[in-house]
């Protein structure tokens, strides 16, 4: 079956002949391969996007369930320029390997657009479902702490 | 010396500084690309066929059902590997596909090639495999008792016969850990067209996996060519080969480039892990503190295959007594050879085990001595020019511990109050009135670069042309900033701003060595040094010149060639660089075994719920030996993310094997720490000259790992009175046990 | 392959009675897919059926998201909602969906069972609603007929005064439960005890309720016999996550630490 879906904006269409996980065919199909495979369970985050605006895991969306909807991942949050939430990250040395960033990226950045200010409870309650297995996430907090305009102590 | 303008501009993004790492912006946008990420004209998807079973006879293998379906191109067993059947990093003793016997619980038996992910995952289960099941041998101290062993180690030092006034005898048991890097095992191979192959899969040593592919292959060295690519992390669990000689085999059987890519629960028996231990100490103290006399047993069940066991036992039995002196010590140590999944590299590297056990007994010691525990560690603490306590060696690099101590001990003690991160986190278990804190020390020592007359070296290729100053190497980039670390050492030591790394593959330079006993920026960093020293006397000498910097070769005040100039000529040094020589070990397990060390200490501050057992780490201090920091906030993502993971192996991380089956391979079952999970940390690098590493750099990595799991544990210790003998530390083992004294 | 895309009940309810698999949030059918252990090739997806996503007073649509009900729900089941899995399978997963997988470990379950919750099933031939202790019949296993589609949870019209949740995972957060419980109180002073994780389904401490309700003023002794009584209600098993001591011991903990709560003062606001 042919499945209809706006993707970072545009209009987008693939074909599905099993129940695959919309991370597969993104990563697969649609050349988006920004988003990672690391658990398939929604254990990680890595594959985080937006459907319809909610942060999600994608490896958990069956892909034929996005039809009519719209999806953005991490190939669509920046511009020109880099959102400010990877602005953020990129200067406070929070990639190391970076299989974990594009999921913190979506993740933060729905965070900004919900909260502009979040405290570090608000960071780390709206980033507990993505982990980080290199940076042990003391540059992230950072980073993001330092976008909401306060300080690490 | 003349006064110019110019002699005051330093180069820009030289050691010392922190700056962004030129791989930030393409993994911050989604478009660097890992192994998992290739994709190639026409290529098919491998899958893997694996043992359900811990230890079996194979009778038959059925590959006609999974050739009927549609879209399947091969189906390969270990009939059809042309080479050497079998592989491995110190023995080749695993088999590429399972050989008759399978061994271990995930052992691949078959692989199958398809046109696409689906129809090679419903080919690999299509695979009929009729298996004769046979009696796993799964406890190590039966393999023991059966002589089913790796290697048998033995140190002994000193006068068996000196004794303390002060005893203590204790038992430690460490779980076994994953390096659960978040990238799973992945690759893409894709045929030459005349024979040979290209490989591009998650590594750590490139070099190591070409020499065992070609072997498997039987092919010439020069027709495989293994390429560095992205990995999402690594943390030891690369070091192996897993799927790469099965994608050369597919790729060169289909004549089509083919790639796989292990799921979560295939990595967990795909990559080697952490060796689960068990150790019996008795240490001897005079009154004053001071060892007298160590013995240790300390048994690592290396599973199935060799892996790198002998090396880990090793080094176990080498830093069994910590960064302590003492002159009368007693080590044996097993390795055994189990039906349970295989063990090998993980960060620390068999140091993190006896530092649980050397860390818990030098805590009993204190507390039997009525003495402070930084205390006692200060009074024993080892330091440059002392002998190890294990083998002998005169230590002659710097070795700063009671500056570790010191700076510890320094350290102010900060919050957070009770109650602002209570244990249980969001499942509202605790309440202020229920918790308890804690505050515990550890200390650790490791080699760093391989040991025990292993030829250690790292080639690097420093190139000055129109894009500047190129550093070639085939190091892998793991995610440490190796990247941007080799780039730093280039451009100080030649004078120029511009500098990039530039990966090659195994045709074009010769090995770096492994990405792993924090031994890069040391080794590779070492030849990159030299290489640029080297580049820079040529064409200082060429132009004869006394300056090179941003603008070009400078004569006094005068600019003898200007940069345009400089780089239209072909400047290149190839360097390979070897650290001082080890020798291996005497029957004692005495010699110059090791190249280098480095000591850390940790201080973590704990708030328990005893009654639920459930914990909340708050902070992780440490103090660390780096010789140099060359890129001070790489090192403290090396720290930071290296405490997390010892961390993890203190209170969650934990494999549970059942009958040589894995009973947790998932991230639902498997926990890693999360955002909630992660400690303060505040961090002290302890800076001196004397290391032969670039600029007097010391390796970093290993060292937050290892003895950050101990100061957790007596942290928790400290918070709750109980004995906590095992690691990862479990609510039951805090909730349902008695306090000790 | 073949998928529907409904915003109508009826239409939704059709699909599952021809045999389609429903299909909610996906966070318990897709993790089956990716481990390959279900492979549905007709789904019927729920997301955009109107009368699902209803939270209208005791009746909760099967299709309102743990983030709705974070939000949105009374105070122990917000609690409960806050620790299933992550924020990304909280916007996504469905009560309707924990209350179909019927796990064990359903962090939303053991609410249900403290309140006297009905679940909502509706087939082509009409809808009934059932009490929570005949749905939940084992592991993994419910009253529901393959030709129904769980609609609603419906909770009792005036839920009891206090309400308490708390959970026992071995991370400080996305983790599975060891334990989950919650305790009720009456303003009569009755008092309820559900727990999840120590038995096949969720499960009431029965015994320990009627002992606890006959002392409208607790002392420590009545608190450590209510806390006694609920271990050794429980009935868990030892499995790779814990041990069954560890979970009775923990069970009581927390019963009686919730209690304890329901018996103080309410926290301002």
């Amino acid at each position: 079956m042919i499945v209809s879906f706006r993707l970072n904006g545009e209009d987008t269409s693939f074909r599905v002949t099993h129940p695959a996980s919309l991370l597969d065919v993104l990563r697969d199909e649609l050349g988006a391969a920004g988003s990672k495979n690391a658990c398939e369970q929604g254990e990680c985050g890595s594959c985080s996007v937006l459907l319809d605006g909610q942060l999600v895991c994608s490896c958990l969306v069956m892909a034929c369930d996005v039809e009519g909807s719209e999806v953005v991942t991490v190939e669509g949050i920046a511009g020109e320029e880099l959102h400010p939430v990877q602005k953020a990250m990129n200067e406070a040395g929070a990639v190391q390997c970076g299989f974990c960033t594009p999921g913190f990226v979506v993740a933060a950045a729905e965070l900004f657009q919900r909260n502009p200010t979040p405290s570090r409870g608000e960071i780390e309650e709206a980033l507990a479902g993505n982990i980080c297995r290199c940076t042990g996430y003391g540059a992230i907090i950072r980073a993001f702490e330092g976008l909401a305009g306060r300080e690490a102590p | 010396m003349t006064a110019r303008t110019h002699r005051e501009t330093r180069v820009v993004g030289g050691i010392g500084e922190s700056p962004i790492r030129p791989d930030g912006v393409p993994k911050l946008r989604g478009e660097f690309q890992y192994a998992q990420d290739l994709y190639a004209e026409g290529m098919l998807w491998g899958s893997t066929v694996r043992s359900p079973h811990a230890r079996a006879r194979i009778r038959s293998i059925d590959i006609a059902p999974a050739l009927a379906i549609g879209g399947v191109h091969a189906v390969l067993t270990q009939d059809d590997v042309p080479g050497r059947r079998l592989f491995g990093l110190e023995h080749p003793d695993q088999p590429v596909l399972a050989d008759g016997e399978v061994r271990y619980w995930g052992e691949p038996v078959a692989i199958v090639a398809a046109e696409d992910r689906e129809t090679a995952r419903r080919a690999a289960e299509a695979v009929t495999v009729e298996y004769e099941e046979l009696e796993p041998l799964t406890d190590p101290e039966a393999a023991d008792a059966a002589d089913e062993v790796f290697r048998r180690m033995r140190i002994r030092r000193g006068d068996p016969q000196a004794r303390g006034s002060v005893v203590v005898e204790g038992y430690y048991e460490v779980g076994m850990q994953d390096q659960a890097p978040l990238g799973t095992e992945a690759g893409l191979a894709v045929p030459d067209g005349s024979g040979g192959v290209d490989l591009y899969a998650t590594s750590q040593f490139v070099h190591v996996d070409h020499q065992q592919v070609v072997a498997s292959l039987g092919l010439r060295s020069d027709q495989v060519r293994a390429h560095p690519v992205g990995i999402g992390g690594a943390f030891g669990a690369r070091e192996d080969v897993n799927l790469h000689i099965h994608l050369c085999l597919l790729a060169l059987y289909t004549g089509r480039p083919v790639k796989m890519v292990y799921h979560r629960d295939e990595s967990f028996t795909g990559h080697v892990h952490r060796h689960p231990a068990r150790m019996w100490y008795r240490h001897e103290v005079d009154a004053d503190g001071r060892l007298v006399r160590v013995e240790a047993k300390i048994l690592l069940d290396g599973g199935a295959y060799a892996s790198t066991t002998g090396a880990v036992l090793a080094n176990a039995c080498y830093f069994s007594v910590g960064p302590y002196r003492c002159d009368s010590v007693s080590v044996d140590g097993i390795g055994t050879r189990t039906n349970n999944p295989p063990c090998g590299a993980m960060r620390g590297f068999g140091a993190v085990q006896v530092c649980f056990a050397h860390e818990s007994q030098m805590d009993r010691l204190a507390a039997e001595l009525g003495m402070d525990p930084l205390e006692l560690r200060r009074r024993n603490a080892l330091e440059s020019g002392d002998r190890m306590p294990t083998t002998g060696q005169r230590i002659e690099t710097p070795l700063p511990t009671r500056e570790v101590i010191d700076s510890l001990e320094a350290m102010p003690l900060l919050g957070p109050d009770v109650g602002e991160r209570l244990p249980g986190g969001s499942g509202l278990t605790t309440e202020p009135v229920h918790v308890r804190r804690g505050i515990g020390y550890a200390l650790s020592i490791k080699n760093l670069g391989f040991s025990e007359g292993f030829d250690d070296y790292a080639q690097a290729r420093v190139l000055l042309g129109p894009e500047g100053v190129i550093v070639e190497t085939a190091a892998i980039e793991v995610g440490q900033g190796l990247v941007n670390v080799l780039a730093q050492i280039a451009r100080s030591t030649l004078g120029v701003s511009r500098a990039a790394v530039r990966h090659v593959d195994t045709s074009r330079i010769d090995s770096a060595g492994s990405t792993s006993a924090s031994r890069q920026t040391q080794l590779s960093g070492g030849a990159t040094h030299e290489a640029a020293r080297r580049l820079r006397e040529r064409i200082l000498s060429h132009y004869g010149g006394d300056d090179l910097d941003d603008e070009g070769v400078w004569r006094g005040d005068t600019l003898v060639a200007p940069m345009p100039e400089v780089v239209a000529a072909d400047w290149q040094e190839t360097v390979t660089f070897r650290h001082p020589p080890t020798e291996p070990p005497d029957e004692n397990g005495q010699g110059t075994l090791h190249a280098d060390f480095a000591v850390a200490g940790h201080r973590a501050v704990v708030d328990v719920d005893p009654e639920l057992g459930l914990l909340r780490v708050l902070r992780v201090d440490t103090a660390q030996d780096v010789g140099r920091a060359l890129n001070p906030e790489s090192v403290r993502g090396q720290i930071e993310g290296g405490i997390m993971q010892g961390v993890g192996l203190a209170v969650m991380e934990e494999l549970v094997i059942d009958q040589g089956r894995f009973r947790n391979p998932t991230f639902t079952d498997y926990l890693l720490p999360t955002i909630l999970d992660a400690p303060e940390v505040e961090a002290i690098l302890i800076e001196q000259d004397g290391s032969w590493g670039p600029f007097g750099a010391k390796g970093v990595g290993e060292p937050p790992t290892i003895s950050s799991t101990p100061a957790v544990v007596a942290a928790i210790r400290n918070a709750t009175g109980r004995e906590l003998s095992r690691v990862p530390v479990r609510p039951q083992d805090i909730a349902l046990s008695e306090t000790v004294s | 392959m073949e998928a529907l895309y409904p915003t109508d009940i009826d239409e939704a309810v059709q699909a599952v009675a021809d045999g389609m698999t429903p299909l909610a949030g996906g966070t318990d059918l897709m993790v089956e897919v990716n481990f390959r252990q279900s492979r549905p090739e007709r789904v019927v997806s729920l997301r955009r059926v109107r009368e699902l996503a209803e939270l209208d007073g005791p009746r909760i649509g099967a299709g309102v998201t743990w983030r709705r009900i974070e939000r949105e729900g009374p105070r122990a089941l917000a609690q409960a909602a806050r620790t299933v899995g992550s924020p990304q399978i909280r916007n996504a997963g469905t009560i309707g969906g924990n209350v179909g997988t019927a796990s064990p470990a359903g962090d939303g379950l053991p609410f249900l069972a403290a309140v006297d919750a009905r679940i909502e099933l509706a087939s082509p031939t009409g809808r009934r609603t059932v009490p929570w202790e005949e749905f939940f019949v084992g592991v993994k296993k419910t009253d529901r007929h393959p030709d129904e589609l769980i609609t609603a949870v419906v909770l009792p019209d005036r839920l009891p005064a206090r309400h308490e949740f708390a959970k026992v995972g071995v991370r400080n957060a996305m983790v599975i439960a060891t334990v989950c419980c919650v305790v009720t109180r009456a303003d009569d002073g009755r008092v309820t005890v559900a727990l999840g994780s120590v038995a096949p389904t969720p499960m009431r401490a029965r015994q320990a309720e009627t002992m606890i309700s006959a002392e409208p003023y607790p002392s420590e002794a009545a608190l450590a016999e209510f806390a006694r009584l609920v271990s050794e209600e429980v009935t868990p098993i030892t499995d790779h996550r814990s041990t069954e001591q560890y979970r009775r011991h923990a069970a009581g903990v927390l019963a009686r630490r919730l209690l304890e709560r329901c018996l103080r003062e309410p926290e301002a606001a």
